[in-house]
Parts: C-alpha cells; sequence; structure tokens
C-alpha cells in the first residue's frame, strides 16, 4: 500500500456569488492544480460531485478534455468526503500516482426540503412538518444538554467563535464577530438553537490534488500525508435525520465510527490532534462532535469550551476558518473546506487565525443526511 | 374526518392506538408499520397510548411545501412542538406535541391523541396522532 500526500488544495470562497456553482468548482480545482504545481493533463484520475449544482463532470469541457477517468460522486452529505476516500483508495492501491478530489455546490436558501419518497418515507412524514434536518439537531442537542449538563450559554460559546474565528479566513462567508448575547437572544429556530446557532447552505467549491510519495517528493510536495480516511454510515440505534421511530437501545454514531477507523489507520489518537474541523451544522453538532470523535468525554464540553479550550491558542482548537456555522454548507465542498482548511493550518498559512505552535496533525468530520459521517487525519 | 394515512393507526375498544409493526424474525418493533416489498416481514402491533418524553423541540418556521401539508399560510403559521416519546419496552416514536402549560422536561408522560390536521386535496378533512403531555 502507498502512502498518500496532498500535493495542492484549493478553494473558491463560500458563501453567496453570482457564479454558477459549476464555475465555483472549476475556480477551485485551477487554485489546487496551481497550488500542487501540475497541470490539468497530468491528472490520471478524477472523483467529484455536487448535491444541488449538477454533476461534478460538467467541469470538463472547461478543464480540458483529455480523456482523463473523471467519477462522479452523490452520496448526500458526504458527497465530497466520499470523493476524497475514492482519490485516496485509488493513490493508496498503488494503480495511479496523481487525483483530484472536486466539490461544489449551490443550494436555494432556506431550509432543505427533501422528498420523503426519496429517503424511503411515507408521505405523510414530510406533510405533517416533521421532515426537517433543523427539528432532528435541535432533538439531538436537547436530549443531550439534558443529558450531559450542556448550558445554552455553551451553546451561544460555539457560534460566538466561530465568527470570531471567521474574521481571519478569507474563503469565509459571515465574516463579522457576533456578540454573545446577540446569538443567545436572537430569534429562535428550533428550540434551543437560535437563528445564529444554525449553519445556512451556501455555494462555494473546494479542490485536492492527491500524490503518491514518488510524485509528490518530485513537486517537492511531500511535507503533508493522508494518514487515514474513512466513511461510516449509520448502525441501529443511531439517532438519525429523518427517523420517524428510533430503537429504544441505543448503540454508537456513525461519527464514532469512522473517527475510531481512521485513527486506527493513521496509527494516531485524539491527544495527536492540533487542529480539528468538526461538523457543526449547528452550535449543538460541534458540542456533540468533540465526543463523539473521542476528543472529550459526554459532558466534559461545558467546562472545556466555557475555559476556551476549543479557540484558537487553546489545547484543542476546533473550527479554525469559522466552520459550517461562518461557512455556510455547500454539501458537495463542504468536507473538502474542512481539509482545505487543515492543509492551511499545516503549513503554517492561516494569518490571524494561525493555530500556534507549529501544528502537525490536523482531524477534519462531517455529519449529515441520511446517517453518515466521513473522516480524514492530515499529518506531517 | 380521515386519517392523513392509511395504516398509521388504528381504531380499539380502548381507543386509537398508532399502528407499528414487529419484525417477524429477529423482534424489534418499528414506526410506521411498512408498507410495499417491506410489509411481508412485520407482523402489525397496536402500540401504547402512553410513552415519556424523549426529546423535543419547536418548529418555529414554516416548514416549506412540499413537503408539508398544513392549511396554514406564513402568516397564519403557528410554531408547534415536535418530538420524541419512549413507549415502553417498544420503540421510540416521532411525534407533534402539545404541552399546554406544562414545562416540557424528559421524562415527562405523554399520552395518544388523535386530532385534525389539515383539509386533503378533496377537501376532505384528515386527522393526525399527536402526543399530549398529561395534565395539559
Amino acid at each position: 500500500m502507498s502512502e498518500v500526500f496532498i500535493a495542492g488544495a484549493g478553494i473558491h470562497p463560500f458563501g453567496r456569488h453570482e457564479l454558477s456553482g459549476l464555475d465555483q468548482g472549476v475556480f477551485a480545482a485551477r487554485a489546487a492544480l496551481a497550488d500542487a504545481g501540475v497541470e490539468w493533463r497530468d491528472v490520471q484520475c478524477a472523483f467529484g460531485g455536487s448535491f444541488a449544482a449538477g454533476d461534478a463532470d460538467a467541469a470538463l469541457p472547461r478543464l480540458g478534455l483529455t480523456g482523463v477517468q473523471f467519477i462522479n460522486v452523490a452520496n448526500g452529505c458526504a458527497t465530497g468526503g466520499s470523493a476524497l476516500l475514492s482519490a485516496y483508495w485509488a493513490i493508496k492501491s498503488g494503480e495511479f500516482d496523481l487525483a483530484l478530489v472536486l466539490g461544489f455546490d449551490k443550494h436555494p436558501r432556506g431550509s432543505f426540503n427533501p422528498a420523503p419518497a426519496d429517503m424511503g418515507l411515507p408521505d405523510w412524514y414530510g406533510e405533517l412538518g416533521m421532515m426537517l434536518t433543523t427539528q432532528f439537531f435541535a432533538n439531538k442537542i436537547q436530549r443531550y444538554m439534558a443529558l450531559h449538563g450542556i448550558s445554552r450559554r455553551t451553546l451561544g460559546l460555539v457560534a460566538e467563535k466561530a465568527f470570531a474565528n471567521a474574521v481571519h479566513a478569507p474563503h469565509a462567508w459571515r465574516r463579522a464577530p457576533v456578540a454573545l448575547d446577540d446569538i443567545l437572544n436572537a430569534q429562535m429556530v428550533n428550540d434551543p438553537l437560535t437563528k445564529f446557532m444554525f449553519c445556512s447552505p451556501s455555494e462555494g467549491g473546494a479542490a485536492l490534488i492527491l500524490a503518491s510519495p514518488a510524485r509528490a517528493r518530485q513537486l517537492g510536495r511531500d511535507q503533508i500525508r493522508l494518514r487515514g480516511a474513512a466513511m461510516r454510515t449509520r448502525v441501529k440505534g443511531s439517532f438519525e435525520v429523518f427517523s420517524p421511530s428510533l430503537d429504544i437501545e441505543r448503540g454508537p454514531s456513525p461519527a464514532e465510527l469512522a473517527a475510531k477507523a481512521a485513527f486506527e489507520m493513521a496509527g494516531m489518537g485524539p491527544r495527536d490532534m492540533n487542529v480539528l474541523q468538526l461538523q457543526d451544522t449547528e452550535s449543538g453538532a460541534e458540542i456533540m462532535h468533540m465526543a463523539e470523535n473521542g476528543f472529550c468525554a459526554h459532558g466534559e464540553q461545558e467546562a472545556l469550551i466555557q475555559a476556551g479550550a476549543t479557540r484558537i491558542g487553546g489545547p484543542m482548537p476546533v473550527n479554525t476558518d469559522g466552520g459550517c456555522l461562518a461557512c455556510g454548507e455547500p454539501i458537495g465542498a463542504s468536507g473538502l473546506r474542512q481539509v482545505y482548511e487543515n492543509v492551511i493550518q499545516l503549513r503554517g498559512q492561516g494569518g490571524g487565525r494561525q493555530v500556534p505552535g507549529n501544528p502537525v496533525a490536523g482531524y477534519t468530520q462531517v455529519y449529515g443526511a441520511p446517517g453518515l459521517a466521513a473522516v480524514t487525519i492530515i499529518g506531517k | 374526518m380521515r386519517a392523513i394515512a392509511p395504516d398509521l393507526f388504528v381504531e380499539t375498544p380502548d381507543g386509537p392506538r398508532l399502528q407499528g409493526g414487529r419484525r417477524r424474525e429477529g423482534g424489534g418493533v418499528v414506526f410506521p408499520l411498512p408498507q410495499g416489498g417491506e410489509r411481508a416481514f412485520y407482523e402489525p402491533v397496536a402500540l401504547s397510548p402512553h410513552g415519556r418524553l424523549w426529546s423535543w423541540t419547536v418548529q418555529r418556521f414554516r416548514p416549506k411545501s412540499p413537503p408539508y401539508a398544513g392549511d396554514e399560510d406564513e402568516r397564519g403559521f403557528r410554531p408547534y412542538a415536535v418530538g420524541y416519546v419512549e413507549l415502553p419496552g417498544e420503540v421510540i416514536v416521532e411525534a407533534r406535541l402539545e404541552f399546554g402549560e406544562v414545562e416540557p422536561r424528559l421524562g415527562l408522560l405523554m399520552r395518544l391523541e388523535i386530532v385534525p390536521f389539515n383539509h386533503g386535496a378533496d377537501g376532505v378533512l384528515q386527522s393526525c396522532y399527536i402526543f399530549r403531555a398529561e395534565g395539559a
């Protein structure tokens, strides 16, 4: 099995733009190619996807019709993560030396409204107004707060940190700080979560170039390894979006399973990670994912966050570019944005949001519908 | 008034019951009773009308239509509580909830009720199930 290097990373700023989703993806792809110092014709295989902005291989006429093996990936909220996983496997197998990973999206405003039948659910479930992702996240954190002693103020602090970090992230969408009281007192969306505690669907593109050790050395881009990448779907007993019923006997979440797998692949543990990008669809998700990914015990988040542990400069910086809360969530690009941010951090190029002390290992985790999580671990 | 979907709940001498399914092999209860190809693997089971609050939230904005099919428009929308109720020894079901003046908290006793919900495409009044807090 070959080692896998991240030779290049590129991004189109997240937010709302005139540009089509596809063009934002192409922008990111070109940026990643330039960053790696390679030409599009050098790429041997490519994996890409979007959820709502068309087929990723529509990028081919723009990038160049080189005959490259391009595979469209569609995997819900793990579309970007799954494209990355596919390229990781391709390089790791030894079959290829240079691969492109591409994700982009452009969503309509407001909450997602999938058709129940597309998720294998009866129509009445949607008709009654129970098929909303925001309700799932609110229900999950409401119970979690009661069981593990998480306060509303801590929910607010997560959002306050996100916007404070994003001030220094050129690719973020919402780059103005928001005061804690404004977050806590804002319009309630789904109790206990206010509008500043939820991310919004947005637009953006992100791309990575993966390379074999030989190719990475040749390019002088052999500093950052992709040490582990794993994706897991829901198991019996996990609490997931769009669930008309749940088993009384509870089970592990897909994030817990993906985290365990990725740490084993990397031969590393939570304490080895210097910078974390955790899925923060809303403030509570970031809090719960800290524990699900193994970075603390359930309930410890309350003291950790109150003490500033997850801020830049703290012992476990989380979502250094503001995460989904500040960047929005263009589904196809969101997981790749997390990896991009860790690449920037490990290179020491984070500017005002740079994690001090020369971070050498970074962790990313996406979660989403219909109940899946994808994790990456990169390291110097 | 007719149910918003057939097989969602059944009338019994003791009042309405949600209809779940017990897997014929290996047991385990799900709600609703699966339809179509999956139906054959499940035995219909009338679920307990009493349970305890497992989690809850309030839907503060009108969901997009489709799929939401409430009669009211944006201006007429009233927030509604929605969450999960654990039916002891059976399954945890998702439902619209009614708390009245009762303060929601985990473990609160809840009971099943059938209430009017909307009008179908043919103008007929349709009912849905909710769980109401004891004392609400």
